[in-house]
């Protein structure tokens, strides 16, 4: 029996910095992704490595959570425990109050239609239109017909392809299969929404234009999103606390403002520091630049 | 000549039929297999290793056979479910139990081409096992399948000239009953141009429907 710890004590010591964009208003709700003491290890003929080591994680409602590290630090594999498309070895998971980790097949694929993902590189279905893409998880969960058609164009319209529903994926650019996917994602009113890289793949403007729309579907719809990336700057638009992982573990979490002015942790500092350096222009480790 | 002409369009037909009746009564054993082996190995959903391995050893079984012997093996199968062992309707139960299991690898494979993300969008989606094989993996694969098909019916062509020499008929019978025992080479000439005509027939079939399936997509490989 995991008891839920309550809200876990951030220091105050660091005061909340104005950044260059105001960040979603940090949310109080009760806690709606609670993570505790996930352990996953990989065995590999050659060695093993220890994805998780151990994260204890609360995401509350609201909340627009960063979750990010270098490669190999174990935040995808984090948030792909979440929805358990990754078994974790041990640890509980807990989404919107029930326990995920322990639920059996069928049961696993009713919770998994109430968790939105998307990915960097989007999979949807070459199969598909736009618009069956989006009808999708609406076909999964049986929805009638015109339930589908109506909830098809309203998802269309919100993230702003409502011109490409007849289009296939194949014909689509970067930014416009992302938004599908989140329409997609979307479609069967999810209370949470997991994106794994979710921008990684786009130009810059684009991933300008999804951050806002993610914003927007967060402040209109109130929809938790655990949000995995190694960009930092996409953490600073888009979320209100963040997670700083290293070597499957937690190094740091916080408000954003605070991890970003005040990083305490080696990684949290590496990762403003390289962030930083490159917005400088120039980057220099140990007095040599690179 | 016309009655070489009539032994022809007969083993034409008998070829014909014996070959999409097989293939046809062997798709319906073979991708329900292939989807089972696919969906019960790991990330697909209802994995089940025991499953998998089980049904994997029946195929590699069932694909070790020498063609010959399984066809002569099945031969009472044949005389229980049509009652009687000649023709070519006779010759549908060996010839469809013989490429069930190469049709269920050869969908299997088809099955393992759909991207991999695609299959996990699918379970984060909250896709049962039905759904999976339904809705993701028959049509995404859709192209590979088409090919693949393409691939059946060629090898249960050739397949039907074996059948032929223990009396199935068809085109490859007369090719070793005219042909090779009473030495007559036009007959030879006129079956196997017969045979090559139909594989090509088959083969440019296929290419053009999987080509299209990818434009209509705007998928190109």
């Amino acid at each position: 029996m995991s008891l839920a710890i309550a809200e876990e004590v951030t220091p105050r010591r660091a005061r909340a910095v104005p950044t260059a964009d105001p960040v979603a208003p940090a949310a109080q709700g009760p806690a709606m992704i609670q993570v505790r003491d996930l352990r996953k290890t990989y065995t590999t003929p050659a060695e093993q490595v220890h994805a998780l080591a151990g994260v204890d994680l609360n995401i509350r409602k609201g909340d627009i959570f960063g979750i990010v590290g270098f490669s190999g630090s174990g935040k995808s594999t984090l948030l792909r425990c979440i929805n358990l498309l990754e078994r974790p070895d041990s640890g509980t998971v807990t989404l919107a109050g029930q326990e995920a980790t322990t639920l059996d097949r069928r049961r696993l694929g009713e919770l998994r239609r109430k968790v939105g993902m998307i990915f960097q590189h989007f999979h949807l279905f070459d199969s598909r239109t736009v618009a069956d893409n989006i009808a999708y998880p609406l076909e999964i969960a049986k929805a009638g017909r015109r339930q589908i058609a109506a909830r098809v164009e309203q998802l269309a319209t919100l993230v702003g392809i409502h011109d490409k529903l007849k289009a296939y994926p194949g014909q689509l650019s970067g930014g416009q299969k992302q938004r599908v996917a989140i329409a997609r994602a979307l479609a069967n009113d999810p209370v949470v929404l997991l994106s794994d890289e979710a921008t990684s793949a786009l130009d810059p403007e684009t991933t300008w234009s999804i951050l806002q729309l993610l914003k927007d579907i967060n402040q209109q719809m109130g929809l938790t999103i655990a949000f995995v990336t190694h960009e930092l700057d996409v953490v600073r638009v888009l979320c209100n606390r963040v997670a700083v992982l290293e070597a499957g573990r937690i190094a740091e979490q916080g408000e954003v403002g605070q991890v970003f002015h005040n990083p305490r942790s080696v990684a949290g500092k590496r990762l403003v520091e390289i962030t930083r350096g490159f917005r400088e222009g120039s980057l220099f480790t140990d007095g040599g630049g690179i | 000549m016309n009655q070489l002409a009539d032994m022809l369009l007969k083993g034409l037909q008998e070829t014909v039929y014996m070959t999409f009746a097989s293939a046809g009564i062997g798709l319906a054993i073979g991708l329900p297999l292939g989807a089972v082996l696919t969906i019960t190995s790991k990330g697909h959903g209802l994995e089940s290793p025991r499953v998998n391995r089980v049904l994997g050893a029946v195929v590699n079984m069932g694909r070790s056979f020498p063609s010959l012997i399984l066809i002569i093996l099945l031969l009472p199968l044949s005389r229980l479910v049509v009652g009687t062992t000649l023709g070519p309707t006779a010759a549908l139960v060996p010839l469809s139990v013989e490429m069930a299991p190469f049709i269920g690898r050869i969908t299997e494979n088809a099955f393992k081409e759909v991207d991999k993300g695609k299959i996990e969008a699918a379970l984060a989606m909250g896709t049962g096992p039905w759904a999976m094989v339904c809705k993701v993996l028959v049509p995404e694969a859709m192209p590979s399948l088409v090919r693949g098909t393409t691939l059946i019916l060629i090898s249960t062509l050739g397949l039907t000239a074996i059948a032929g020499c223990i009396g199935a008929g068809g085109l490859g019978s007369l090719a070793i009953r005219y042909g090779y025992q009473r030495f007559r080479t036009d007959i030879m000439f006129a079956t196997v141009s017969l045979l090559i005509v139909l594989v090509s027939a088959i083969q440019l079939t296929g290419n053009q429907v999987a080509k299209r399936i990818g434009r209509r997509r705007h998928v190109y490989e």
